[in-house]
């Protein structure tokens, strides 16, 4: 089937999706925007969360055509220009990203966390990123790369 | 495979006509996995997200009316206040980002016996709203959920809503798993109390192969209330009273060893969180604070 979905505030149209397509095959493989990143394909590791229509989704869970017509922003879309979003930057400079491949599911989570609670307790920043999975950095220094984030950045 | 995408509801009933062979999907949450899995190729997906009044709430004549497609997050902001125990369940769903999604019309077609939002639903007496081209019916809740994974739904019909009594009273719900958040219940229970008709609710999840009333222990601490004008008084349950509800409530429970927990461990955690949500609602009755 064909699709047609803004994402990233950019038009795009896509041929011969399969019926049983997810969002995120479509996002990585038809459309290359490889920062969605795909581990678990169950909603278990948050690794592929996207904003669909501006709600934070795993996108592993969203069948392709029920993306038709809507908005999606992925982690490639956050930043404005070369620079990194805020809280790009805040994950680096905390030292939160080591294999990375967790890194953009929790750089849109944390976005989503902050343009709706601002100044986030340590137990709301928990509870936001309940669902993001991560391998290698223990936490801590996710956690204090959303509070440096929070510091720094009102979005 | 087809993607049947109707606009109406109208159009969504013929399509399910149809298409008996197709699988509704709206949130994903459940659906999804089993396809990108590949233990699942339904000849059709039918897609309801299009269709407005799905995502629509409503209070009538102390009856909520919440539509199938009202994501968890939404139940839990706009709801809560009205149903409180349906509310502390649908905090416990996955994760935000599957609390955006997820839907209770998703957990009631489902029908999992682990399915969160099922056992506050059985103590406050919801009912299910199913449609087809031949009409509407309304199933309660507990006659709709037939087995694990089996329902009372036809080939044709699609659940349009869930239709649940304003909270007479203060509700609990707790759940037990091996982390916070994501994880599937190794056992939970909703425990309600109906101050107006002075009945006590409470309902088992994850610990049988639906959804079990406790309807001995229910009986035993009404009796309890009576006998001792607790209403009335709203004097503190005695000790003896809450250690016997939580008995009756562990003998209730039908679990099986599984590899999310033994048997035997979710039958005693049944009856901790039955004791601890009597009292805390009792509490709340009382005029305290629930913890």
């Amino acid at each position: 089937m064909r699709l047609r979905l803004e994402v990233n505030g950019e038009v795009r149209e896509v041929e011969g999706v399969w019926e049983g397509e997810s969002l995120l095959y479509v996002l990585r493989e038809r459309l290359g925007l490889y920062g969605s990143k795909n581990a678990c394909e169950q909603g278990e590791c948050g690794s592929c969360s996207v904003y669909l229509d501006g709600v934070l989704v795993c996108s592993c869970l969203v069948a392709a055509g029920q993306a038709e017509g809507r908005e999606v922003v992925t982690v490639e879309g956050l930043a404005e220009g070369d620079g990194l979003h805020p809280v790009q930057e805040a994950f680096v400079e905390a030292g939160a990203v080591q294999c990375g491949f967790c890194t953009p599911g929790f750089v849109v989570a944390t976005h989503d966390l902050l343009s709706r609670n601002p100044e986030p307790t340590d137990a709301e920043i928990r509870e936001a990123l309940a669902g993001n999975l991560c391998r290698c950095t223990g936490y801590e220094k996710i956690l204090d790369a959303v509070r440096r984030a929070a510091e720094r950045v009102r979005v | 495979m087809e993607f049947l995408q109707p606009a109406t509801w109208h159009e969504a009933l013929e399509a399910r006509a149809e298409h008996p062979e197709a699988r509704p999907i709206f949130g994903g949450t459940d659906v999804m996995v089993e396809l990108n899995f590949d233990r699942d190729r339904p000849g059709a997906l039918l897609d309801l997200t299009r269709i407005p009044e799905l995502s629509e709430w409503g209070e009538e004549d102390g009856m909520v009316r919440i539509g199938a497609g009202v994501s968890y997050a939404r139940i839990i902001e706009e709801v809560g206040g009205r149903l409180p125990a349906l509310a502390m369940a649908s905090r416990t769903v996955g994760s935000p980002q599957i609390r955006n999604r997820g839907t209770v019309g998703g957990n009631l077609g489902t029908s999992s016996p682990a399915g969160d939002s099922l056992p506050p639903l059985y103590a406050a007496g919801a009912e299910v709203e199913v449609c087809s081209v031949r009409g509407v019916r309304r199933v309660s809740v507990e006659e709709f959920v037939r087995g694990p994974k089996r329902n009372a739904l036809a080939g044709d019909e699609l659940i349009s809503a869930v239709v649940v009594p304003v909270a007479r009273g203060p509700e609990q719900f707790s759940k037990i798993g091996t982390r916070n958040a994501m994880v599937i219940a190794v056992c939970s229970l909703a425990v309600s109390l109906d101050v107006e008709r002075r009945k006590v609710r409470a309902c088992i999840g994850s610990a049988g192969p639906i959804p079990i009333r406790a309807r001995e222990a229910e009986g035993f601490i009404e009796g309890v209330l009576d006998e001792e004008g607790l209403w009335e008084s709203r004097g503190e349950i005695g000790e003896e009273a809450l250690g016997r509800f939580a008995e009756l409530v562990r003998e209730a429970a039908r679990p099986i060893d599984d590899v999310r927990s033994t048997a035997e461990y979710r039958r005693h955690a049944v009856g901790v969180l039955a004791r601890r949500e009597l009292a805390w609602v009792w509490q709340e009755y009382r005029g305290g604070e629930a913890r």
